[in-house]
């Protein structure tokens, strides 16, 4: 399986418009060879456009596709080195599992088609299943299937269209790790659509979050999660709390060293200097000048935003043994559910309502139930800064594009 | 008392059942018990004695055996006409948009809704006015004509339920256009494309009404039939129309007993693959 190593895929200022209705907007991708690469975005937002453009399904309506330093752009479906994995895996009805696998290569003209298949087939665990139809076999059946079938033809790039999507939550689970698995066994490039962004943490080394047909921000997985760059990557990758606040005083950095959990807000929390916010109710909050995505200006609008996992919470009569220095919100409980690992508070604060807390369940502090005052107590470093202005006018802006809603995902 | 009420109320579906069969079969099984009757006259419509002369001999009537190989002949390129054509109209009319699309769907209705005796006698006029010679190119086109809107429902409806990432996957799995229709298009539409086929044969074969308004001197084996029954019936007629229920009943058992091995040997294999 080494003689094929995967190509990369350089996407450049493709788009796509059907009629008045722009699919994707012209955008700039650069995967790597052999990287496990992520579109993630809601069902609507030009991710599976893009993909279908790279498989030569969808004509770009401006851009080139290139593989491996290869235009590809002109040719088409069947003459590009990439496979597709399809979302409910259209496997031929009408042909068997082992028939299914040997379709491309027979297409190919490949006379000795045997080993390969069998080969395939043992690498998905199907080797006993050859003769079956499709229609036979559980939905994770199916679902090696159309990876078998795909990855048998060594492509150069192998795209997934959603390919866990019809799967229950634990084969789910299972499959994520062997489409890992399996990707690091043959190196080939994967490309890979969800909606999904617990599949993308696990899976995928580069993740672009699409939104409207625009990507909104591109990085590795833990990196989007702890800098979100907008609103909607804050909200999409996980649960964010974002605080409505305005900069009262750039101050220099007021020694938030001890933050070492995470390389990059270590590293920006020494630069630039903190900012002073202040929110609804009179809270200060800080937050490293660093990780604001808006300037930083007396008077500017940004919203703060914290991570439900960093939030420690102290019930109010507690609240003299929290350290000093770090950021503070009063509230009161306004909601509690039990989900095993942890508890998850739902928190009503002056700043804020509905701020999302979630407790490891270790000591559980019974006096915090519904309608308890709390305390919210976080280390400043884990603060994100987002323009509040461009906020607002993404949300226009989607509100605008929703209009005319068109074509698939 | 209560007993065979009980027994009537859980053999209720198993009774009605048999009650719909033997109505069905009945006609057949009288037919099928005059083909071995001996008659005095020239109807065979009374019950005389036991023989199986008609069926030692059943081209022994004038014209008969040539006017069934003339009906069996317009059948089979009826179905071929029809079936080509027919699988072509439903591909454009399930996959592509053009101009007289609405116009062509509901046009297809038409041989269907329209009775039998009216379009007969408007194709008569029809050949008539143009000069056509009647025979067996008029029948021929008339047959294939009424027998194209059932191959276009049939396949229109499978071609339209195909799941179009079929036809996608086989471009991406390296198949070109012509590779992807004979590959994959074709074999997933097959079924439909054979139950029109079989459906234009029987229509073909037994048609009456509109062969007979457009026949000309020519007589097919409906016709035959038809003329025989005024001047009197050889049980010839019998013995034919027994050896076509028969054929058509061992084709179906066939396909039967077919698909019953198929899932037999399949439940086998992977039974055997379990211990």
């Amino acid at each position: 399986m080494t003689e094929s190593f995967g190509g990369d895929v350089r996407l450049t200022g493709i788009s796509k418009t059907y009629g008045a209705f722009t699919a994707v907007h012209p955008l700039q991708l650069d995967i790597p060879a052999g990287s496990f690469f992520a579109l993630l975005g809601a069902s609507g937002c030009g991710k599976t456009t893009t993909l279908r453009m790279i498989a030569g399904l969808e004509e770009p309506t401006t851009g080139t596709v290139s593989l491996a330093g290869r235009d590809v752009t002109a040719l088409p479906a069947h003459k590009r080195p990439v496979n597709t994995v399809f979302q409910n895996y259209a496997l031929f009805p009408h042909l068997d599992i082992y028939e299914n696998v040997a379709f491309g290569l027979r297409r190919r003209g490949i006379r000795s088609v045997k080993q390969r298949v069998g080969d395939m087939l043992d690498l998905v665990q199907l080797g006993d299943h050859a003769r079956r139809r499709p229609h036979q076999l559980s939905g994770g059946q199916q679902q090696r299937v159309a990876l078998a079938r795909a990855l048998v033809n060594r492509p150069q790039v192998l795209l997934l269209d959603e390919p866990l999507g019809a799967l229950d939550l634990k084969l789910r689970r299972r499959m994520q790790l062997e489409l890992k698995r399996i990707q690091t066994e043959v190196g080939i490039t994967f490309v890979h659509v969800t909606h999904d962004q617990e599949e993308v943490m696990t899976m995928a080394d580069t993740v672009a979050v699409m939104n409207g047909g625009c990507v909104e921000q591109l990085g590795a997985p833990a990196d989007l999660y702890e800098n979100p760059g907008t609103v909607f990557v804050a909200d999409f990758l996980g649960t964010s709390n974002l605080i409505a606040a305005e900069v009262a005083e750039v101050v220099e950095s007021a020694g938030l060293v001890e933050v070492a959990e995470h390389v990059e807000a270590d590293r920006s929390s020494r630069a630039g200097g903190d900012l002073v916010l202040t929110a609804a109710g009179g809270a200060k909050l800080t937050l490293p000048a660093a990780r604001c995505r808006a300037s930083a200006r007396t008077g500017r609008k940004v919203l703060a935003g914290v991570r439900p996992e960093k939030i420690s919470l102290a019930h109010a009569a507690d609240a003299a043994a929290i350290p000093a220095g770090r950021n503070r919100l009063t509230g009161r409980i306004a909601d509690s559910s039990f989900t095993g690992v942890s508890t998850q508070y739902v928190i009503d604060s002056p700043a804020a309502a509905g701020l999302v807390v979630y407790e490891q369940n270790i000591e559980r502090n019974t006096r915090l139930r519904p309608g308890a005052e709390v305390v919210l107590h976080w280390n400043p470093a884990h603060t994100f800064g987002l323009d509040a202005d461009q906020a607002r006018e993404a949300k226009a802006e989607a509100a605008r594009r929703s209009g005319p809603s068109g074509a698939g995902n | 008392m209560r007993a065979p009420w009980r027994w009537l109320r859980r053999n209720l579906v198993v009774v009605a059942g048999l009650a719909t069969l033997g109505y069905l079969t009945l006609p057949n099984a009288v037919v099928l018990l005059f083909s071995f009757n001996d008659p005095d006259g020239r109807f065979n419509y009374t019950w005389q004695r036991f023989s199986t002369d008609a069926w030692t001999d059943p081209c022994g009537v004038a014209d008969l055996c040539g006017s069934l190989g003339l009906s069996l002949r317009i059948a089979l390129w009826a179905t071929l006409g029809a079936t080509v054509l027919g699988t072509m109209t439903a591909f454009a009319l399930a996959r592509h948009r053009f101009r007289a699309r609405t116009a062509v769907n509901s046009l297809i209705f038409l041989p269907m809704a329209m009775p039998e005796i009216v379009m007969a006698a408007s194709l008569a006029t029809l050949f008539l006015n143009m000069g056509v010679r009647f025979g067996f190119w008029t029948i021929l086109i008339a047959h294939i004509m009424f027998c194209l809107s059932f191959v276009i429902t049939a396949v229109k409806a499978r071609v339209l339920s195909m799941d179009p990432r079929l036809e996608q996957a086989a471009r991406d799995l390296y198949a070109s256009p012509p590779q992807t229709f004979l590959r994959v298009t074709l074999p997933i539409a097959a079924p439909g494309i054979a139950a029109g086929a079989l459906l234009s044969f029987a229509l073909s074969f037994d048609d009456f009404i509109i062969t007979n308004f457009n026949a000309g001197s020519t007589v097919t084996f409906p016709m035959y039939v038809w003329g025989s029954a005024q001047r009197g019936t050889p049980v010839q007629i019998n013995v034919i129309g027994t050896a076509m229920f028969l054929v058509a009943v061992g084709c179906v058992l066939a396909a039967r007993v077919a698909g019953g091995r198929r899932t037999r040997n399949k439940a086998r294999r992977s039974s055997r693959r379990r211990s």
